[in-house]
């Protein structure tokens, strides 16, 4: 019976998405404030509906109900039980019930902490939100019910994937889909405002920190995906450009951009068009993601839908959402007007630059992922964009960006001082400049030249950050009167130069090596010496393994022992490749195995990663100075009535 | 020019060449790096280009997979059920690369007609076939994947 409750609870939230959707918009058109009062039970009933479907899918999983064939497609009796659980987005209807439960949280934070906001605004966002929630649950019962029984029942599943089967699993999908969704708020606040045909310095303020907490949402869930695919996948390397990396990478570069795009709307009413443009692109390019990972167009593991009809139902909803939102943005944009002019050496043209670099990248991007599929659809032939494309593109991108991050903070508004900028940055330049001649010259070579670059640009970002942070203490507020907006701006800002250092230092260092060894047999890489001593059986819940201990020594003392597996799991009788990892914040030795190759030697990947973790580091610490500052004073402040304006003058999150 | 028009005047002449550099400078990684996708048939019927890296798609030829004895170094052969390719690759497999399973490999073909490959891509799941394998088989009878969809589940 479970399941029936389940299907009924997701026809009921359906119903109830298509209120939410058609009597607070058609209030707020009509001056009807009973239409409008709706949104709010309609948001909560929805979230209680959903969830009970969530609720049910999960039990079906956790009991083990095979008649439901979802659950017999991605599970089995011996799955721990935790993958059981995530489980219930192993698979595409699933995955998608999370997506809808996730904006239902969000239209419901909307719907409760946006009392604050004008009436007819507040049930726009939530109308707007309504129109992506019907969309996406039709799509959902209507192609890809999750409850679709099946009889008779089989008796055991067909397994979780193995590759899925892994800790990572249990958060990363959630993360990024907070990420992705949450970007819905930002793209439904730019509707309603273009509906009223006002977009201020208030809409801006509103957008803002919905539109930061889902960033550092999609930040941890890209770095948490880039994790997984660097231990699990055993390539080795933490960014492949595969498409489905790409998707969830563009509406990031978007989101970027938007949020400081928002803050110069917010600060001083300029860029108001561009600003509501960035927020439909960003929810786009979810969008985008979504249909790109779950059509089947990509073949990856993440690609499980590969029926036809799901894709066209999804391009179609893809095209009325951002298709609609354009033409209102056509409609109305030209209506807008930026009151204030700024001059050359301000804040706002250092931030117009940083939104002009993340959009080329990002159509960099989207030209490299999307460019494939047209060619094959076209009939033209079959092919693929190789990384050396987007690297040769990104660097070129990413680093006077990166430079920028260094200038940008400490430009005043408006108007600044070019002879007091250079003052007060001077000594960070050089400094920057000593420091990265300095580590090159210890490790001399061309071949740095990489190397060279990440060190002055994370050495220039932290310093200037520095400067940036002590001036205002002196001028001002003291430490404890800077807004906590201005202390996530530089940890964010950090974030970058962590993450640039690891890749610099990994990109240069790294040694990847495929080795053939007998038990007893040793091989040097990098100066490490990594020895096979034995190899054995081993038996987990639900797979049977070939384990390998290997020992690795460094000038003769024994560093790290690693135990990487090859597994075959017992249902579908698929063999994995379980990677073992010794590492810490200075290095990551890894070891993956490979195959038997006659009587006892096994192929081995050795890798020595230097400072990779950096890499994840820094994104941790972008996300950290996102959430760092949503706990503004100034947001709180939100709830109640509207913020005294105070404080404005330096800081982007300020 | 007022000193104002100046001003924009320089700002679209900046604009423009920044856009245009950026443009010029993705066209030309982008043409670089694209990689075209051949089937056997296509590379014995010389389409395919020598020296230059594209991917190779088919079918692991049954009983072709030799290991070598003292390297890590394996060769295979690749079919569309029409033609075959022998192919070199030194390094590790992917846990899915089995005889008779579908494959594509990244490479260089040389001029002994052997590709070399620098990377052979792997499958997520065993049932699912790379989707250019799946439409160059398509047509070929006699083959139990020719027919199948690409279905991964």
């Amino acid at each position: 019976m479970i399941p029936e409750w389940g299907n009924f609870a997701l026809i009921l939230a359906c119903c109830l998405a298509i209120a939410q959707m058609v009597l607070p918009l058609a209030g707020a058109a009509l001056g009807r404030n009973a239409w409008m009062a709706v949104a709010r039970p309609a948001a909560a009933g929805q979230l209680a509906f959903l969830g009970i479907a969530f609720a049910c899918l999960t039990y079906s999983f956790v009991m083990d109900d095979f008649s439901v064939s979802y659950v017999a497609d991605n599970s089995s009796v011996a799955l721990p039980w935790a993958y059981k659980v995530a489980g219930v987005w192993g698979g595409h209807e699933g995955s998608l019930l999370l997506w809808l439960l996730i904006l239902a949280v969000w239209t419901e934070a909307v719907s409760v902490f946006g009392t604050a906001l004008p009436r007819v605004y507040w049930a726009r966002v939530i109308g707007v939100l309504g129109v992506i929630s019907s969309g996406l649950l039709l799509f959902l019962l209507l192609t890809s019910n999750p409850f679709m029984r099946e009889f008779p029942a089989r008796l055991e599943g067909t397994d979780l994937n193995p590759l899925l089967q892994d800790p990572a699993m249990v958060l990363h999908p959630p993360m990024l889909y907070m990420g992705y969704v949450g970007f819905s708020v930002a793209f439904a606040m730019a509707v309603a405002g273009l509906l009223a045909g006002r977009l201020d310095a208030a809409w801006a303020r509103w957008s803002r920190p919905w539109t930061v907490a889902a960033w550092s949402f999609l930040t941890v869930g890209i770095a948490l995906g880039s994790w997984w695919a660097y231990y699990e996948l055993g390539w080795g390397g933490w960014w492949f450009w595969d498409p489905v990396e790409n998707a969830s990478f563009m509406p990031w570069l978007a989101g970027t951009a938007l949020i400081h795009s928002l803050a110069v709307t917010e600060k001083r009413g300029a860029f108001k068009a561009w600003t509501a443009l960035l927020a439909i692109f960003t929810f786009s390019l979810s969008l985008l993601g979504t249909f790109l990972v779950r059509s089947g167009v990509l073949t990856s593991v993440h690609a499980f839908a590969t029926d036809p009809e799901r894709g066209v139902f999804l391009l179609i909803l893809l095209a009325l959402i951002t298709g609609g939102a354009l033409l209102l943005f056509a409609w109305r944009a030209p209506k807008l007007r930026n009151e204030v002019s700024f001059s050359w050496l301000s804040k706002e043209t250092f931030l117009l630059i940083n939104n002009v670099l993340l959009i080329v990248a990002c159509a960099a991007v989207l030209l490299g992922t999307l460019y494939p599929l047209a060619f094959d659809a076209l009939g033209l032939g079959k092919l693929s964009v190789g990384p050396p494309y987007f690297n040769s593109v990104f660097v070129p991108i990413t680093l006077p960006l990166a430079f920028l991050i260094g200038l940008g903070p400490l430009v005043a508004w408006k108007r600044a001082d070019a002879a007091a900028l250079s003052r007060r940055l001077r000594g960070a330049f050089l400094m920057a400049v000593a420091l990265s001649a300095g580590v090159t010259a210890l490790i001399l070579g061309v071949r740095h030249l990489v190397l060279a670059m990440a060190v002055f640009i994370a050495a220039w970002i932290m310093l200037s950050a520095g400067v940036g942070i002590i001036s205002r203490v002196r001028t001002h507020e003291g430490i404890s009167g800077i807004p906590r907006g201005f202390w996530g701006m530089h940890l964010a800002h950090v974030g970058i130069a962590v993450f640039m250092l690891g890749v610099g230092v990994v990109s240069t260092f790294h040694i990847e090596q495929d080795v053939r060894l007998a038990p007893g047999e040793e091989v040097t890489v990098g100066g490490l010496v990594f020895r096979l001593e034995r190899l054995y059986p081993v038996a987990g819940p639900n797979f049977d393994a070939t384990e390998a201990l290997v020992t690795v020594f460094q000038s003769g003392e024994q560093v790290a022992e690693l135990k990487p597996q090859k597994r075959i799991y017992r249902v579908g009788r698929q063999a994995m490749t379980q990677t073992s990892i010794a590492g810490g914040l200075s290095r990551d030795l890894l070891v993956a195995l490979g195959e038997p190759l006659g009587d006892t030697a096994w192929s081995l990947r050795v890798y020595i990663k230097p400072m990779v973790r950096w890499i994840w580091a820094g994104a941790v610490l972008m996300a950290l100075g996102g959430v760092l500052a949503l706990s503004d004073r100034r947001y709180r402040a939100l709830r109640g009535r509207a913020p005294p304006a105070k404080k404005l003058r330096a800081g982007v999150s300020g | 020019m007022t000193s104002k028009q100046r001003q924009r005047f320089i700002a679209v002449i900046a604009i423009v060449l920044a856009v245009g550099a950026a443009v010029t400078f993705t066209t030309l990684a982008f043409r670089q790096n694209l990689l075209y996708y051949f089937t056997p048939s296509m590379v014995a019927g010389g389409e395919a280009p020598v020296g230059k890296p594209f991917r190779l798609g088919g079918l692991v030829v049954n009983g072709s997979i030799e290991r070598s004895t003292q390297t890590i170094e394996v060769r295979f052969r690749i079919t569309d059920l029409d033609r075959e390719i022998p192919v070199i690759y030194r390094g590790i497999l992917p846990d899915l690369f089995a005889e008779g399973k579908g494959v594509v490999t990244k490479g260089m073909l040389g001029n002994d007609g052997i590709f070399q490959a620098s990377e052979v891509l792997a499958k997520h799941d065993e049932n699912y076939m790379p989707p250019e394998v799946a439409d160059s088989l398509r047509n070929k009878k006699g083959h139990p994947n020719g027919a199948t969809s690409t279905g991964a589940p």
